[in-house]
């Protein structure tokens, strides 16, 4: 981890130098294309801001997230698609970015285990609602023959006034 | 010398512990009322011993007393008060300490008013409530005591994280502790009961309140902290499903299922393995939300690492306190047998569907969170479990709960007609539809998922209200009669309906904030105006100024509407020296309609500065929305039912002690 982070801290240090032309302060200048803004800004909430607690680069006021968002700009404004700017910060940091964790051999626990929860709590609910109903409403449901007689008995008896 | 006193006052605290654990616990078990008796004034030691220790940490934070390393770390002189105050619970070692005064406080509140307990029931409560404090008081003692000195002592101390020294959240710890604390009681009655073997309708009314309580203080707490969230942290967001936040969440989730299924044992004698169950989970996730936000294991893998005591201390406690729970719980479970029977459509099925949903997206919750730590651990992948995972498994989990919500106070207990109950809801089914139709109409360019999420809103609140006004039959007998049952009828039936309400107020604000808000980023020179949906911001200028503790800049932008000025907003960006940070104080402005939210951010050189402007519809909506879910919560905890044993109106009457006597079960 701490080598990733270092990494990714000398490539924005590189890239701080790169960028100086352009900016002489690196500071949240929105694009001037609006649709290129919007798909900057759309990708910003999909990127994990590095030092923070689960907070995209969108939300976060730390140097580090915003250094990542004149990226993301740089990147858009330089024609890349959506895939291709995010897939260009993944390369770099790895799948710790990304605030979707992408499906693969790793995360099928992960993304499978709410519908196999709801599942399972359906069965168990079910086996127990089952047990605990089945036996004790039985004899109550069902007559023996001898006593279905006598109801009928009963109940004839009872239309002839 | 007082920091000493205090550090004495915990051993002895631990001591004191150590036989309210044990001597009550054994005389219950041998019936000799002597050894049940001790419960009680050990607790009420128990209680003065650890305050005095608190009050010692107090003590030196108020007088700035840097030879304690506690307050060299965490405070400075030149810190208000109030965070001085607030600093105490500002860091790990304090915040164990506050979470301890309250499990104290709660086990004298339990010793000296519930005198309607059984006594060697109440002795047990008590010596479960001491387990606990015995794990809290030995990890403070031995990994992180408050006291330990410092020399030589510096001159000035390290400060408090500018981003804490704030009122909302000097106060969104303790309101935490007081609902994860709470939520002991629970555990603490239904490992009692588990021990005796016996849980009942009396158990289930003297666990309601506790937890009834518990779960406002969590309410307040979380909501609490998500303000603060919202209006510091200046970017208008207000939750990140960030692993601290969802620490707190789950026992939320927990004890919000635990609520509704002790009403089924309570009522219908039924659900209680489950409910005994769900109490022994809820505070489970309780303490692992506490150690996980104070070890720092989820902030940093590498904090086990740093202190390795700590984090050992902590696994093992939680293992000692679930497995031994559970395994009690698997010894005495089977033997407790289930009463009233009910058919699937029906008020006990309404609530069972209810812990059904809450549960899976507790358990959802849970994994999210920790699953980042296993993967790490079993094959060394990083991966971040971000906001998107939870709202595309938590939302589709929460939305039939949701829908069903309306629904549920409509059954009839034992056998329901769910066809019925929806047809007396004609009136909300009305109102949901023309919402459906009003949004469709008015803001058809927006997101469409805003429709369905505004109508589940209405339907939510209208339902609530149409179910009171049913229980009221209002329109249907003279207005008198509707009075006199509106005096009559149970408090907690009006709980239920505020709290409902409230939860679909809270789904309004955020469906309408998230679809509609506009928000405008840019760099702006004074005199330049951005437009903000339909409002105007004009930037008048920028200056600095001098805090107590910091710098800052100030801007002030002046917000106009069809050319009417309405407001001068003040965002401010200050920095601290002690320890040196940056924080951003968003202004806001609060109206019917909903918030505008301005930030001033850094200046770019030649008088530019970059400003952020939002316009959040409805926002304010989640927090009004929980504060009536607070507040129904509040009023069902009033219900003279919770209070066994209190037979006449006179008693009911209002009193000073009542929350304290309500939760003691009185």
């Amino acid at each position: 981890m701490l080598m990733v982070y270092l990494r990714g801290l000398l490539l924005l240090l590189c890239l701080a130098g790169l960028s100086t032309p352009a900016f002489s302060v690196a500071v949240d200048t929105p694009l001037d294309d609006p649709r290129q803004e919007a798909r900057a800004r759309a990708i910003h909430k999909q990127l994990r801001c590095l030092v923070c607690q689960n907070q995209s680069i969108e939300d976060s006021n730390a140097s580090l997230a915003r250094d990542l968002r004149i990226l993301v700009r740089e990147r858009i404004a330089a024609g890349d698609s959506d895939d291709a700017a995010i897939g260009y910060i993944v390369e770099r940091y790895g799948d710790w970015v990304l605030l979707r964790p992408p499906i693969k051999a790793g995360t099928l626990v992960l993304w499978a285990a709410p519908a196999v929860f709801l599942i399972l709590a359906i069965i168990l609910i079910a086996v127990w609602y089952r047990r605990r109903n089945g036996p004790a409403s039985k004899p109550v449901a069902s007559l023996s023959a001898e006593e279905q007689v006598r109801l009928k008995d009963l109940l004839d008896r009872g239309d002839q006034p | 010398m007082i920091a000493e006193l205090g550090h004495f006052a915990l051993v002895l605290a631990l001591s004191v512990a150590l036989v309210q654990a044990t001597i009550p616990l054994l005389g219950a078990w041998r019936g000799d009322p002597g050894w049940i008796g001790l419960a009680r004034p050990a607790a009420l030691v128990q209680c003065l011993l650890v305050s005095i220790a608190f009050g010692a940490l107090m003590h030196a934070y108020v007088t700035s007393d840097f030879s304690v390393l506690n307050v060299a770390t965490n405070s400075h002189s030149a810190k208000p008060l109030l965070y001085k105050i607030s600093g105490v619970w500002g860091n790990h070692e304090g915040s164990l300490l506050l979470w301890l005064l309250i499990l104290v406080l709660f086990g004298a509140a339990v010793a000296l008013f519930g005198g309607n307990l059984p006594a060697p029931f109440r002795a047990r409560v008590l010596s479960v409530q001491a387990m606990i404090a015995i794990g809290f008081l030995a990890f403070v003692l031995f990994t992180s005591n408050p006291f330990e000195r410092l020399f030589p002592v510096p001159l000035d101390g390290r400060g408090l994280n500018p981003l804490l020294q704030d009122p909302g959240l000097a106060f969104h710890p303790p309101f935490l502790y007081l609902g994860y604390v709470g939520f002991s009681m629970a555990f603490s009655f239904a490992v009692a009961a588990l021990i005796e073997g016996r849980v009942d309708a009396a158990w289930a009314r003297w666990v309601r309140p506790w937890t009834l309580a518990a779960w406002c203080f969590l309410t307040m707490g979380i909501a609490l902290g998500s303000w603060w969230a919202y209006y510091e942290l200046g970017w208008g967001g207000w939750w990140f499903w960030d692993p601290v936040e969802n620490a707190s969440f789950m026992p939320w989730l927990a004890g919000t299922a635990l609520l509704h299924s002790s009403i089924v044992v309570e009522k219908r004698d039924s659900l209680k393995n489950w409910t005994v169950l769900l109490a022994i989970v809820t505070f489970s996730l309780s303490l692992l939300g506490t150690f996980l936000v104070r070890s720092g294991v989820l902030t940093s893998v590498h904090a086990f690492a740093t202190d390795p005591a700590r984090g050992v201390f902590i696994l093992g406690f939680l293992i000692v306190v679930i497995a031994g729970s559970l395994t009690l719980y698997a010894i005495r479970a089977p033997a407790m047998k289930g009463g009233g029977l009910f058919a699937p459509v029906s008020r006990e099925g309404g609530l069972v569907l209810n812990n059904l949903l809450l549960s899976t997206a507790c358990a959802t919750v849970l994994l999210g969170t920790l699953y980042p730590l296993f993967l790490d651990a079993v094959t060394g992948e990083k991966i971040t479990v971000g906001p998107p995972y939870f709202n595309a498994t938590f939302g589709p989990l929460m939305l039939p709960a949701l829908i069903a919500m309306a629904v549920g106070p409509m059954l009839r207990w034992k056998r329901a007609d769910l066809g019925g109950a929806v047809q007396r809801l004609k009136f909300a089914i009305a109102a949901t539809v023309a919402a459906l139709f009003l949004t469709l109409v008015l803001a058809y360019d927006g997101p469409w998922l805003a429709i369905p999420g505004i109508a589940l809103g209405v339907w939510m609140i209208a339902a609530a209200l149409e179910e009171a006004a049913y229980r009221l039959r209002l329109f249907r007998v003279p207005v008198g009669e509707s009075l006199r049952r509106l005096v009559r009828s149970p408090r907690s039936a009006w709980g239920t309906t505020f709290a409902h309400a409230g939860a679909g107020m809270v789904i309004i604000g955020i469906v309408a904030s998230s679809s509609w808000q506009v928000e405008k980023l840019q760099v702006m020179r004074p005199g330049e105006e951005v437009a903000v949906g339909g409002y105007s911001f004009k930037f008048i200028g920028a200056r600095p100024f001098k805090g107590p503790n910091y710098n800052a800049v100030r801007g002030a932008f002046q917000v106009s509407r069809n050319g009417v000025d309405i407001t001068l907003m003040e965002p401010e960006s200050r920095e601290y020296q002690d320890p040196p940070m940056e924080t951003t104080e968003a202004a806001i402005r609060t109206g019917w309609g909903g918030d505008l939210y301005a930030v001033i951010g850094d200046p770019t050189g030649d008088g530019v500065w970059s400003t952020r402007f939002y316009n959040k519809p409805m926002i304010h909506w989640i927090w009004m929305g929980a504060l009536v879910m607070v507040f129904g919560g509040m009023v069902s905890l009033s219900d003279r039912r919770h209070r066994v044993g209190a037979p006449s109106r006179r008693k009911a009457g209002a009193k000073p002690l009542k929350v304290a006597q309500s939760m003691a079960g009185k």
